[in-house]
């Protein structure tokens, strides 16, 4: 077959359909990532324009521009915006774009839910822009404090805003990060092993699992804040046992590591342009993936820096100022491999490579202004004010929209296939440079000063004025510089001319194709040999596009992709990906309705939409597999290779495993709260503490035993061609009576009287969904083994639910034994 | 101190940078992983750090309240937009936005919340503590001269925050006794 006529059968395949209905029903990678990047873009672009109102606002003093309930929206919307709806999101798409092509394959894991996600992010957005639209939006800064955030502070709907927008949002923080995670261990080009693996998808699986892991504690902290405001549950007050400073904990257990999984996409970023752009190869590979992996383990033993002032004892203060001041270490190695790469090569000083070296003058400023912070006594001066500010924007800017801007420049020739023509660019650069550190001196300054955060006026005679007039100026000059990139980047990418496949002599595998790149990414499958394999084997890309690699025939009419073992990257699997489809869209409108219906309070909204949900999830499932055995398929000429849908573990289980993770951390974390208040709230122990008896803890023994003896029953039965009927009702009964055991601590406590009491319903509302979804997944499994899509070679599905029963049993019993064991001993 | 060596650092690092980035006809090869990753990527922030975390945690403990002979303590409780101060040697004895303390004796603040989280700032006696509700964090200040001192709540707390401020007023001796013993200061 020649090379056009396989790129013909492939695109026919692949691509998503003509015209604006292709927006809505696209899963391909490509076409998301894009979007993406673009939806990320326009909100940084609002929340551009309320810096400038800030600025603006604090110019002069005594401004009459917006009263204080004004300022508070726009300053809480600046940072809130910028956080979850620009930076993340961004994140996300230049990985969705990126990483099958660097990994040398066809698409994401699960590329439905690539757009579920995409969607669940542009919604819960939406939302919150409109909050602000209407003068409602979230009002109690972005880390949302309570009890100024809780009904006793904001008594309004603009709180909720922010709980649920952002929590919506979220879903596409962890979905993507599911699937990347997946991607990265499973989904490579054959022969790429984990050495060998661009250090930029090293970079990228830490982010993953830092998500993961990171985001369950604010999540939690979000529902939890929200069951108190809708329905009364005191976590955060301190009269019925709660306490403000847990959601302190939880936010910044979240909101600490959150400053890596910003930094660390950027230093990936980095460590992948600084090499090409000093024709030379990294410095110390393995020292800078062990530098990222520490960075993502240490950052989380850090988050009470942000808490200096809260009043925690001075030991403990010692422990997290040491560890604070030790991640200081891994930055340090990233910092000094990049120098010591440019040393080696011969750097060229192209546009991306003056954006790396506009990283390195802010990054190191905002670094340092972190080690200061992070030594207690000079915290318990500058915290709140405008120098924390300024440091923070250092680092966030320095550290991550400068890089950012440095790869846009860097790929934009392959999203667009153009050579950038009109040099907008370099204006820019020099605009956003200088007026940035105007402003942001300007603002250090001011801290040192005194000037605290957040306040929305200041009189004359401070000394503050000419500071401030200053960083206005400064940062109207930034906002110019920024409108100029945006205009630079259409423009070249609307008129410049054609330009060559591979403009920058890169050696990574996303260069390997034509750009702007196909639906399919790789005609076919390329074998890998080395970091480097473009600039191993020039002629690699030809041989590509001649199908000479694994899955270069198209005949199947589908679309496959390859998974590898994790570690050496052989070959394993021929996954059958899912094609165009609306149905993520609908979905993200139906998980929409539940929050719609909380924030509005049309409480029979929120079950009607999960059951929406729980129903589309089914019919999700159900389009994938087959009722007939395919047997194995061939990956390249002579060399066959199983299907994933007839494998132990086919990408669903390994994605399960991941997203379990995620849920894992989140009771982790509610078992967390529930310690904290137990040993550090006022007014604890509870008045009376609640009685297990006999019948609910044996209840919940017999199901958790019978749950997973029935799945495990049916597994085997499965295997032995023989009917698994038994195992599945035995499966099916074990989850109710896990689940009615978990509903009797429900029934059987006020969550309002005390805080000790709303964990307790939460504990069991957590028992009660999860062995609620491990009988609902048993139900379905038995109308697929019923249907012909399971038999003991078609396995998977199987192993799936009897992975997510375990689950359920283990934190079921987990989770109970932590409700009863206060009042069985007592 | 924090200032100087900071701007050293980073004067450092941009000297390597700016040396790197001069074109050369032949790329080094001299300087390798051991040169860049091990000295400067780990000895080199490591010794730096550990002088300065001792140096924080030693001025940190000597800003801690210890007990003490001639220790006054007063109570702080913020509330929006206001603060109430109280006083263990006039029991009874409450003020609004005013704090009197002695001067040149230790003063410890026990400081709480009525309703939100404030944080009790007097730039020129101490750093900041918060006031958080159900709690007590006790700030220990000392002003050496008599005087006002301007006072602020640090953390965000409403619409009222930017005008959420407090004096703290010192006494001399005599001033304090007449003070305590309930005469206009």
């Amino acid at each position: 077959m020649t090379a056009l006529r396989l790129h013909r059968e492939l695109t026919r395949i692949w691509a998503s359909e003509p015209g604006w209905k292709g927006w809505f029903t696209t899963v391909n990678h490509n076409d998301l990532g894009r979007m993406f990047i673009v939806a990320s873009i326009v909100f940084f672009v609002i929340g551009g324009v309320l810096a400038m109102l800030i600025r603006a606002q604090l110019a002069s003093p005594r401004s009459a521009f917006m009263a204080p309930e004004t300022y508070a929206q726009v300053f809480t919307m600046h940072g809130t915006i910028m956080m979850f709806l620009f930076a993340i999101p961004l994140i996300e798409g230049v990985a969705v774009y990126l990483l099958p092509k660097m990994l040398g394959t066809r698409d994401l894991a699960f590329p439905r839910l690539t757009a579920y996600g995409f969607w669940c992010y542009v919604l819960g957005g939406s939302l919150l822009i409109l909050s602000l639209l209407l003068g409602i939006a979230p009002d109690s800064g972005w880390f949302m404090y309570p009890p100024l955030s809780s009904t006793l502070g904001s008594p309004g709907i603009n709180s909720d805003f922010w709980l649920l927008g952002i929590t919506f949002v979220e879903i596409s923080a962890i979905s993507a990060a599911v699937e990347i995670t997946v991607t990265i261990l499973r989904y490579r080009a054959p022969g790429m092993s984990l050495d060998r693996m661009p250090v930029y998808a090293w970079y990228i699986l830490v982010v993953a699992v830092m998500i993961l892991t990171g985001f369950p504690p604010m999540i939690l902290g979000s529902i939890l804040l929200e069951l108190e405001r809708a329905f009364g549950m005191p976590f955060f007050q301190v009269e019925n046992g709660g306490d403000s400073l847990l959601w302190q904990h939880l936010f910044w257990l979240f909101g600490h590591p959150e400053v890596y999984i910003i930094f660390l996409p950027a230093a990936a970023v980095i460590s992948t342009i600084l090499p090409v752009m000093a024709r030379t190869t990294l410095l110390g590979y393995g020292w800078v993936v062990a530098a990222a992996v520490s960075l993502g383990v240490l950052s989380f033993g850090i988050w009470v820096h942000h808490m200096f002032t809260t009043g925690i004892p001075h030991m403990g203060l010692a422990f997290f100022s040491a560890a604070s001041t030790l991640v200081a270490v891994p930055t340090a190695v990233q910092i000094f491999a990049w120098i010591g790469t440019l040393w080696k090569g011969r750097p060229e000083l192209h546009l991306p490579m003056l954006w790396i070296l506009a990283f390195f003058a802010t990054f190191v400023i905002g670094g340092l202004t972190g080690v200061m912070v992070a030594v207690v006594p000079f915290d318990w001066q500058v915290h709140d004010t405008h120098f924390v500010v300024a440091h923070l924007h250092y680092v966030l800017v320095g550290g991550f929209v400068f890089p950012m801007l440095a790869a846009l420049y860097y790929w934009l020739p392959h999203v667009t296939g153009r050579r950038r023509f009109f040099k907008l660019g370099e204006t820019a650069f020099w605009l956003i440079m200088v007026g940035f550190h105007i402003t942001f001196l300007a603002v250090h300054w001011a801290g040192l000063l005194g000037q605290r955060r957040r306040t929305h006026t200041y009189d004359e005679g401070q000394g503050w004025e000419i500071i401030n007039l200053i960083a206005s100026i400064g940062g109207f000059v930034t906002a110019i510089g920024f409108a100029l990139v945006i205009l630079d980047i259409v423009v070249n990418a609307a008129v410049a001319v054609r330009g060559s496949r591979d403009p920058w002599q890169a050696g990574t595998l996303e260069w390997a194709m034509p750009t702007p790149p196909a639906a399919y990414n790789f005609a076919s499958l390329p074998e890998i040999r080395s970091r480097d394999p473009l600039r191993d084997d020039p002629a690699l890309p030809v041989r590509i596009a001649r199908g000479e690699g694994w899955l270069g025939d198209a005949s199947r009419g589908r679309r496959e992709s390859l998974t590898v073992a994790t570690a050496t990257g052989e070959p394993a699997q021929v996954v059958v990906l899912p094609g165009n489809t609306g149905l993520p869209l609908l979905m993200a409108v139906t998980t929409g309705g539940i929050f719609v219906g909380m924030l509005l309070k049309l409480y029979w909204l929120v079950p009607l939409a999960a059951l929406g949900v729980a129903t589309l999830a089914a019919r999700w499932a159900w389009g994938l597999g087959a009722t007939r055995d395919e047997g194995p398929v061939e990956g390249r000429p002579g060399l066959v290779l199983a299907l994933a849908s007839e494998s132990v573990d086919p990408p669903g289980w390994w994605g399960s495993l991941f997203l379990l993770l995620a849920d894992a951390t989140l009771l982790g974390s509610l078992l967390f709260g529930y310690a904290f208040l137990w040993t550090v709230a006022p007014n604890w122990p509870p008045p009376t503490w609640a009685e297990p008896g006999l019948l609910a803890p044996s209840l919940a023994l017999v199901g958790a035993a019978l749950s997973v003896t029935g799945i495990q029953l049916a597994d085997l039965r499965l295997r032995q061609e023989r009917g698994p009927w038994l195992g599945f009702l035995l499966g099916l009964a074990g989850s109710v009576a896990l689940a009615l055991a978990a509903g009797m601590v429900l029934l059987g406590t006020d969550p309002t009287a005390h805080a000790y009491n709303a964990t307790l319903w939460v504990l069991g509302g957590f028992v009660v969904l999860h062995a609620g979804l491990a009988g609902l997944m048993t139900l379905y499994l038995t109308c697929r083994y019923a249907a012909g899509f399971v038999t003991g070679r078609r396995i998977g599905e199987a192993r799936i639910v009897r992975l997510w029963t375990d689950y359920a049993a283990g934190t079921g019993l987990l989770a109970l034994a932590a409700a009863w064991l206060p009042g069985a001993v007592a | 101190m924090l200032l100087g060596g900071a701007t050293l650092i980073f004067l450092f690092v941009m000297v390597l940078l700016a040396l790197a980035m001069r074109r050369r006809d032949a790329p080094g090869q001299a300087s390798g992983e051991r040169v860049w990753i091990v000295g400067l990527g780990l000895a080199f922030p490591l010794t730096v750090l550990a002088a300065l975390l001792a140096y924080g945690l030693v001025v940190g403990e000597r800003l801690l309240p210890r007990p003490g002979p001639g220790v006054v303590d007063v109570g702080a409780e913020g509330r929006q937009w206001d603060w109430h101060f109280t006083y263990a040697d006039a029991p009874g004895r409450m003020t609004e936005g005013v704090l009197h303390i002695p001067a040149g004796r230790p003063v410890d603040v026990a400081i709480t919340s009525a309703d939100v989280i404030h944080s009790f700032w007097v730039p020129r006696l101490a750093g900041k503590l918060d006031a958080i509700p159900g709690h007590v964090n006790v700030l220990r200040i000392e002003a050496w001269v008599p005087g006002d001192y301007a006072g602020v709540s640090s953390e965000y707390n409403g619409p009222g925050y930017t005008g959420h401020d407090f004096t703290v007023r010192a006494h001399d001796e005599a001033a304090w006794a007449d003070f305590l013993a309930g005469e206009a200061p």
